[in-house]
């Protein structure tokens, strides 16, 4: 009895009772589609949170004000307010840095109520430097980002943010307007390019105004809240660090035992710990589903064993019309990888296609997602539903050709 | 004629737990190619068991049983499902036949066992169902079959491996007596063109078809003679051609 034909007569003992069929690969078919999935949406969700922060630029290196532990998260992250890091610093760092350090922007922000005419919306500023355009690699719409003397100046001028535009002016022009954060009034010199979600921020939601007026005459403080670098590469970060450590150590007379009072960060440094934590998530949930698969295989055993009793007499026949043991034992293992292997590819196409709807979905909404469907998985699954299949076969396989011919053929 | 079954004090016993059964007790006889025997006797006379072991479904306890010769209980369990598939065909009182497979796929199933290409399989098989009649019922369902046809697509099948002796258990025993008879008829004509046939079966009428009659009591032979007022089935339409 060759290959092909077991298989074709296995398909037509499966196709001619459906419900049955259908129910008893279905443990297969949501444990095959559970994996592909899992894999599938779990690759797509760390691809957004990896986009995320990716948009902030892999090449970017984050100073904060207060010390950190390496993997922990930083003290302005907790809530507390750091005084210690200046402006002075960041034009240190970049005046005295590495030459790897292309540009730097500083921070300082704060919320209040943006108001125009009878328009007004409770939001965030951002006060920073001239060069935020080029660290943060974004562009105005229309109008210009202010300049270094602008900066020098306290100007009071204002760069607004996509959605910040949208809110108060519509579709009026906003360009040489006059706006009000809180009771100070600024002319309105720029709008963003629309930006969406990057960095867990709206980005477009805000305005920008130089980081000295926002310090003197909104925030009334003389410290920042952070500093951003960008690095030529993302290979000469860790080089960089070093340098930016070094300066702000001698700038804040730490001593050689002394803890730092405050933190330097590469993002790309971020990226492998997100994905180590992301990849340990995914393969967590893929084990789960996996247990499906198991499940699965459970209910196959079931049904096969019913299936032998049930056919007692066809095996019994089979055998007195020159069967072998072993033909027997075939016929039965063919059929459960047959069933396996069905439920299995079911399972992978409802599994590519719900992952293809989740991905369809988030990137309409907006989501930098990533539709990640390996050919890996696929083969995998494929290879795991035949395995379980013969794992699972091999006990009513073994019990249909032990039987008797002779008291098989007498069952009733 | 040489010999076809050659049984030398063949004893039967089951063993079960503690429990022995004993069936048969010592038969002794042979069977010739070419012959048609009916292996008789009341339920509980050891027949069945008898034909089992014949049949290579079962193994003897003592004695001997040579067949073609060859002492069949040295022989392996794939040697035995060997001997089935290429000595005899079994015909059973209940058919035994795939309901949910085609007349055609039942008559090729002894087929699937031997190396036999499909393209032959499935022409020997058209053939003998041609051969009994049913060439136009290829494509049935068993279940869509009178017995009668339900038989006869039996004895195709038990014909299709071109065995040495088809033996035959009780196979009018769920027949009415037309179609009852019409096996016996197909029996019959298969014995003529040379076939050897072995009929177990408790009934005298169906068994005086044969030409030699076995009779089995409590596991012993009771007499073996030739019978002599041989009943010969009917003609009822040319049903072996």
């Amino acid at each position: 009895m060759n290959i092909v034909e077991s298989v074709t007569s296995s398909w037509k003992i499966i196709a001619r009772s459906k419900t049955r069929s259908f129910l008893t690969m279905l443990g297969i078919v949501i444990g095959v589609m559970a994996v592909i999935i899992v894999l599938s949406v779990g690759a797509g969700a760390q691809s957004l949170i990896l986009n995320q922060v990716k948009s902030l630029g892999s090449n970017l290196i984050g100073v904060l004000p207060g010390n950190s532990e390496k993997d922990g998260p930083p003290a302005s992250a907790l809530g507390i307010v750091v005084t210690t890091l200046t402006y002075e610093d960041g034009q240190d760092i970049l005046k005295n840095g590495c030459d790897c350090i292309e540009s730097l922007a500083m921070y300082a922000t704060g919320n209040d109520i943006i108001s125009y005419g009878n328009e007004s919306i409770t939001t965030n500023y951002t006060g920073t430097t001239a060069s935020y355009i080029d660290v943060e690699e974004t562009e105005v719409e229309s109008g210009h980002f202010f300049d270094a003397e602008e900066e020098k100046t306290s100007a009071r001028v204002a760069v607004l943010g996509y959605e910040v535009k949208e809110n108060l002016f519509g579709t009026e022009d906003a360009l040489g307007k006059r706006i009000r954060i809180d009771k100070t009034n600024f002319n309105v010199i720029g709008v963003m390019k629309e930006r969406g979600v990057s960095g867990f921020q709206n980005q477009d939601n805000q305005l920008f105004i130089p980081i000295s007026t926002a310090q003197n005459l909104l925030l009334g403080i003389d410290h920042i809240n952070y500093i951003r670098a960008k690095v030529n590469t993302p290979e000469n970060a860790a080089y960089a660090v070093e340098s930016m450590e070094q300066i702000l150590r001698d700038r804040h007379n730490i001593g050689v035992d002394e803890v730092d009072d405050f933190s330097v960060r590469a993002l790309s440094e971020g990226l492998d710990a997100i994905s180590s934590i992301t990849d340990a998530l995914k393969f967590f949930l893929v084990a789960i589903s996996a247990l499906a698969l198991v499940v699965g295989g459970f209910g196959i055993m079931n049904i096969m064993l019913a299936t032998v009793q049930e056919r007692t007499q066809e095996i019994g026949l089979r055998k007195a019309v020159g069967a072998k043991s072993r033909d027997i034992t075939f016929q039965f293992l063919i059929e459960s990888v047959v069933i396996t292997f069905v439920g299995g590819s079911i399972g992978i196409i409802l599994g590519v296609l719900i992952s293809v709807a989740v991905a369809v979905v988030a990137q309409n909404m907006g989501y930098s997602w990533d539709l990640v469907i390996s050919p890996f998985s696929i083969i995998l699954a494929c290879g795991v539903s035949i395995g379980i299949g013969l794992i699972f076969g091999i006990v009513p396989a073994n019990k249909a050709s032990k039987l008797s011919a002779m008291e098989a053929l007498r069952y009733e | 004629m040489s010999k076809l079954i050659e049984v030398k004090d063949l004893k039967k016993q089951f063993e079960n737990g503690d429990v022995i059964t004993k069936i048969l007790h010592g038969v002794t006889f042979d069977i010739d190619k070419g012959e048609f025997v009916s292996i008789m006797g009341p339920s509980g006379s050891g027949k069945s068991t008898l034909m089992h072991i014949l049949g290579f479904l079962d193994v003897l306890s003592e004695g001997q049983f040579l067949f073609e010769g060859r002492d069949v209980s040295k022989l392996s369990d794939d040697e035995l499902a060997d001997m089935r598939s290429k000595k005899i065909g079994f015909v059973f009182q209940a058919f035994n036949l795939l309901n949910r497979s085609t007349t055609l796929e039942n008559v090729m199933l002894p087929l699937l066992y031997t190396d036999m290409p499909k393209k032959e399989r499935v022409e020997r098989a058209k053939d003998l169902l041609n051969q009994v009649g049913l060439g136009h019922r290829l494509d049935y369902s068993p279940n869509k079959l009178s017995g009668g046809e339900k038989q006869r697509v039996a004895i195709a099948r038990a014909l299709v491996n071109n065995p040495e002796v088809i033996f035959a258990d009780e196979p009018t025993g769920n027949l009415d007596s037309k179609s009852g008879l019409q096996v016996m008829k197909v029996l019959q004509d298969l014995n003529e063109k040379g076939h050897s046939i072995i009929l177990v079966t408790h009934e005298k009428y169906t068994a005086e078809h044969a030409k030699r009659i076995i009779m089995l009591k409590d596991g012993l032979i009771e007499y073996d003679k030739p019978v002599e007022k041989r009943q010969i089935a009917k003609d009822m339409g040319d049903l072996i051609k």
